[in-house]
């Protein structure tokens, strides 16, 4: 059997939405994943233990778990606990919540690279806790984030056909189910593959370019 | 066995062959982390032309998206594996473009100054790699590579999806059996956490090992 690019074609337009799909997946959990790894790296950074020690343990563990397990367990425990949320709601949450654990380690990184001399001096100058985060820290801690907030996205964007296995109709999961009802599995598996690898690598690209750039403004 | 340990007898089997296919998978991605590493750093342009080409390939696409591919899509092409060669192949091929980034960057920070020193000792190109420049580089990619095998470790939970009986796939089976998820998965969750503190306390290890009575082995 060689690839037929008629049929090739025909399917196009569903994996486009398809697509869609994915990217909104994306969206939703890399937007959790930054407000939750927040928490975590605030809640790390507590100088109250009962705070900080779960912290580090959760997002330790949420790291070196498997995603697809934890999106089963969010999956069918979550309605014993009579909340039944569709499977782009459970599947995002997965997403983001196992992404939370790795944002949590940019952000903590990002905060601890700058010097402690300018804590220091923000006290000396006598600013306030909101005055030093908001023009002395977060103003240098942020833009060597970028990038690694970047590649996080683009790895959740390759993470996202993961959410088949919950029935998410996502890129990979249309492309199972042209299979199943064409009993052509070729065309729909190669058009996802390369799907992805254009997003990805034109991704990897802007992401080099924030990086060039961020390493410029520093200097 | 008070629950839900009761439940850990039916895990293990696929456990067994989670572990199976990490090590295997390891051994792929070792393999072709430093092949692909080195050859990207070739003189020839052909030759760093293929290893880019592996590396954006295998980087740029999903995992889940090669497994299936190579499963579903290839036997289609007259090339059929079972899904434990597919498995092993798939994940550590995947992992392995990530890797030889680890084994790139670690050989391009052996400092300048050591290869002046090697041909000033007179010794050949595969001298110098083997003897001088790999053996400082591989303690600094220990630690990355150590990330690397648990991100491997939880990508073995993939293969439970094209039909491979492992920890991930018992779960599933066993949920169907008993409908005692919350339990099943906790645990299932644990014992990946387990596996992946094996993973970095045995990498801390030999990472000691290898550092003793050296110095940090001159920084760029």
């Amino acid at each position: 059997m060689i690839f037929d690019w008629g049929f090739a074609l025909e399917i196009l337009p569903a994996l486009l939405q398809a697509g869609l799909v994915t990217l909104q997946c994306t969206l939703v959990g890399m937007c959790l994943a930054l407000a939750l790894g927040l928490a975590w790296a605030l809640l790390r950074r507590s100088s109250r233990r009962f705070l900080a020690w779960p912290a580090t343990w959760i997002v330790e563990f949420v790291r070196s778990t498997p995603l697809l397990v934890q999106v089963y367990f969010l999956f069918y425990v979550l309605p014993e606990f009579g909340i039944s949320w569709s499977p782009f709601v459970t599947g995002a949450l997965g997403l983001g919540l196992h992404y939370s654990a790795y944002t949590a380690e940019v952000y903590r990184a990002g905060i601890d690279n700058v010097p402690s001399g300018q804590w220091e001096a923000a006290r000396a100058l006598n600013l306030g806790w909101m005055e030093t985060w908001r023009s002395v820290i977060l103003p240098q801690a942020v833009p060597p984030m970028v990038p690694a907030l970047g590649n996080y996205l683009v790895g959740m964007f390759k993470e996202t056909p993961i959410l088949a296995a919950i029935t998410v109709q996502e890129l990979l999961q249309t492309a199972k189910l042209i299979g199943a009802e064409s009993f052509r599995y070729l065309e729909p598996l190669t058009l996802v593959g390369v799907l992805f690898l254009l997003v990805s690598l034109s991704s990897a690209q802007l992401i080099g370019w924030l990086e060039s750039r961020t390493a410029k403004t520093a200097s | 066995m008070p629950p839900p340990l009761d439940l850990l007898p039916s895990l293990l089997t696929g456990l067994l062959v989670t572990l199976q296919i990490t090590i295997g998978a390891a051994v792929v991605a070792l393999a072709s982390s430093f092949l692909a590493g080195l050859g990207r750093l070739s003189g020839r342009r052909t030759v760093r032309g293929i290893w880019r080409l592996y590396v954006d390939v295998f980087r740029g696409t999903s995992a889940l998206v090669q497994l299936f591919w190579a499963y579903f899509a290839l036997p289609l092409l007259g090339i059929r594996l079972d899904a434990v060669t597919v498995g092993i192949l798939v994940l550590g091929l995947n992992l392995g473009s990530y890797g030889s980034e680890i084994v790139r960057s670690a050989i391009r920070s052996v400092a300048r100054a050591q290869y002046d020193a090697a041909r000033a000792l007179n010794l050949n190109r595969r001298q110098t790699l083997w003897r001088i420049i790999l053996p400082q580089a591989a303690l600094r990619m220990i630690p990355p590579f150590g990330n690397l095998f648990i991100e491997l470790l939880k990508g073995t939970a993939l293969v439970s999806l094209i039909s491979l009986a492992d920890l991930t796939f018992q779960g599933q089976t066993l949920r169907t059996a008993t409908l005692r998820s919350g339990e099943i998965f906790a645990l299932i969750l644990v014992l990946y956490f387990l596996l992946a503190q094996v993973i970095a306390r045995g990498m801390r290890i030999l990472e000691a090992r290898l550092a003793a009575g050296r110095d940090s082995g001159g920084s760029a």
